[in-house]
Order: structure tokens, then sequence, then C-alpha cells
């Protein structure tokens, strides 16, 4: 029954959820009474924007102008500090507006 | 804050069902991985064949910054049974970290405050992948919305994250590094590739602050 679950995609799935309490559980069982700070921590900080940003540069920098210009307009609002799907709604719309405007 | 996970993770449900995931496969994964970065990440490099090893160390990868929070919050949860303590690091969510986090400066955290703040949020998120993917399926076309309202989304959440000029400089790299990646190294590599060349920037630009004292606020409570 292929349209109602895809039993294969319970590997990557499941690995990906091993994956994930790895490393959950590793802070537990590895750290305790360890405070982790300094270089590795400034490094495991930055992780999460770091990856964030490499998904979305095909996308945002090797589009085309008129994803990277709504790129930029997303980027104000949400200095801005918009609410999350405000913001989303502004960078969907530029990028519609900015294709129908020919950008 | 249990209100912010029904959008987010209803969105990803909708993202998920453009990929050709059923209700049931949303659900699956929104139980058994629950985090949401690495679910919206997948769900962007979800293409038959699946690369299912890149797929399970990029969310090895992404949610390395899991250990840390674990890390620190295996300080203020003493007073829960050790056997017990493995079960509640299921359900820790960047969001159920911070509120924890704040409470335990207050002192010890107690199992009912944690279970309270972290347990319901399993549920909801899975729960509502689910209901995404309903919906999703049911208006096809939130496909073609689906490629920039992820960078839209990614980029509010970059913004969370910044802390100044050096954030500038990691992001920067790593767009660099990704771009390049991009361009000759085939498949999905370039999200590693430039994730980790902007984690190598911040360890560089590292300084050590002055010690203020003997301890600072991140380090309160038993060492």
């Amino acid at each position: 029954m292929s349209d109602v679950i895809h039993w294969q995609w319970l590997i990557p799935i499941l690995g990906m959820g091993a994956a994930t309490y790895a490393t959950r559980l590793s802070g537990l069982l590895l750290m305790r009474g360890v405070v982790v700070k300094g270089r590795a921590k400034a490094a495991l900080d930055a992780l999460p924007p770091s990856v964030l940003m490499a998904v979305i540069t095909p996308t945002v920098l090797m589009t085309g102008r008129a994803e990277s210009l709504a790129a930029a307009i997303t980027a104000v609002a949400a200095i801005l500090r918009l609410p999350l799907l405000a913001t989303m709604a502004i960078g969907i719309g530029s990028v519609w507006a900015l294709k129908a405007l020919g950008v | 804050m249990f209100l912010a996970y029904v959008p987010l993770s209803m969105l990803w449900g909708t993202m998920a069902a453009a990929k050709g995931f059923t209700p049931l496969d949303a659900l699956a994964m929104s139980f058994f991985v629950y985090a949401g970065a690495s679910q919206f990440i997948a769900v962007d490099m979800w293409k038959e064949p699946l690369p299912i090893f890149l797929l399970i160390l990029t969310a090895f990868i992404v949610n390395l910054r899991h250990f840390l929070m674990a890390a620190s919050i295996s300080r203020h949860i003493t007073s829960v049974p050790k056997w017990l303590q493995p079960l509640l690091m299921y359900v820790l969510t960047d969001e159920a970290w911070a509120i924890a986090e704040r409470k335990a400066l207050d002192g010890p955290l107690s199992l009912g405050y944690y279970l309270g703040v972290a347990a319901p949020l399993w549920p909801i998120w899975f729960t509502c992948s689910a209901i995404g993917a309903v919906i999703g399926q049911s208006f096809g076309n939130v496909a073609a919305l689906g490629d920039f309202g992820l960078a839209a989304m990614f980029i509010t959440i970059i913004a969370g994250f910044w802390k100044g000029p050096r954030t500038g400089a990691v992001i920067g790299v790593s767009a660099l590094v990704a771009a390049l990646a991009h361009l000759y190294v085939p498949g999905r590599w370039y999200i590693l590739l430039g994730g980790l060349a902007g984690v190598a920037v911040a360890a560089l630009l590292h300084v050590e602050e002055e010690v203020t004292g003997p301890e600072d606020t991140m380090e309160r409570g038993t060492p």
C-alpha cells in the first residue's frame, strides 16, 4: 500500500531518528559534569545558521535575480523581527511580484 | 509557546506532501526524528533515489547542537532517577531546552516541570505534521510555494541566531563554499561542506573572552 505509507522510507526516517537521538543522548551520557565552552561552544553555536545558509544558497543565490532580491527583502523583514509567517509571506510574495515585474 | 509548533509542523507537513509524503509518512518522520530544522532540510533533500547515508549524516550534523543542550540540561535534572534521564532527552528540542534552561536559573528542574514543558510538544508536532500533509495533499499547488517558502523560513531562523559581525562571516563563508560545492560536487554534499566551513570560521574567529568572575551565567550550578 504505497499510497498509505512508504515502508522503504522508514529506513532513512529511523536512521535520522537514531542520529538525532544520539546527539541528545550523548550530551547526557558523555558530558555529565563537563562544561563545553570557548572555541568548541562557539563552533557548535554556529552550526545551525551555517548549515541553514548552505541549504538555501542554491535557491537564493544561484537561481535568479528575483530570488536573490526576494531573499534580501525577506532578510530585512526577519531582521525587523516580524513574525515567522508574516516574514515567509513577504518572501513568497516578493518572489511572485518580482517575477511578475519581469526581474 | 505551544502554539508556535502548530503552524511550523503543519507547514512542514505541506512541504513534505509536496515531495510525495503521505500523512502517515509525515507522522512517522515527526514521531521518530522530531527535530524541526533537520526535518525541513531532509524534505528539501528528499528525491528518489534517496541519499540515505547523506540524509542520516546531515541530520546528525544539524542536530549536534542538541549535544550541547543535553550536556547543559544534565546538570539540572540530577533529582530525576538516572534510568529515566535518557528518556527525557528524546523530547529535548531547542524550544523545550530554552524554557527549561531559563527555569533552571532558579534551581534544579523537577521531573514534573520538565515533562510539563517538553512532553506535550511532541504529540503536537507529529499530529500537526500529519494534518499539514493532508492539507498539502488536497492543495497540490503549495509545492510551488515550497521552494522559496523554505528559503524564507530559514532566513528568518538565521536572523534569530544573529550575534553580530562574526555571524555574518560564518554565513558568508558557508554560502561561498556551498555555492562552489553546488557547482562542482555532485549530490547534496554542499549542505555539509558549506555548513562545516562556516563552523570552521566560527572556531577560527573565536576570541577567548576575558574572565569576568569565577563563573559566568552559563555555568551556574554544579560543574
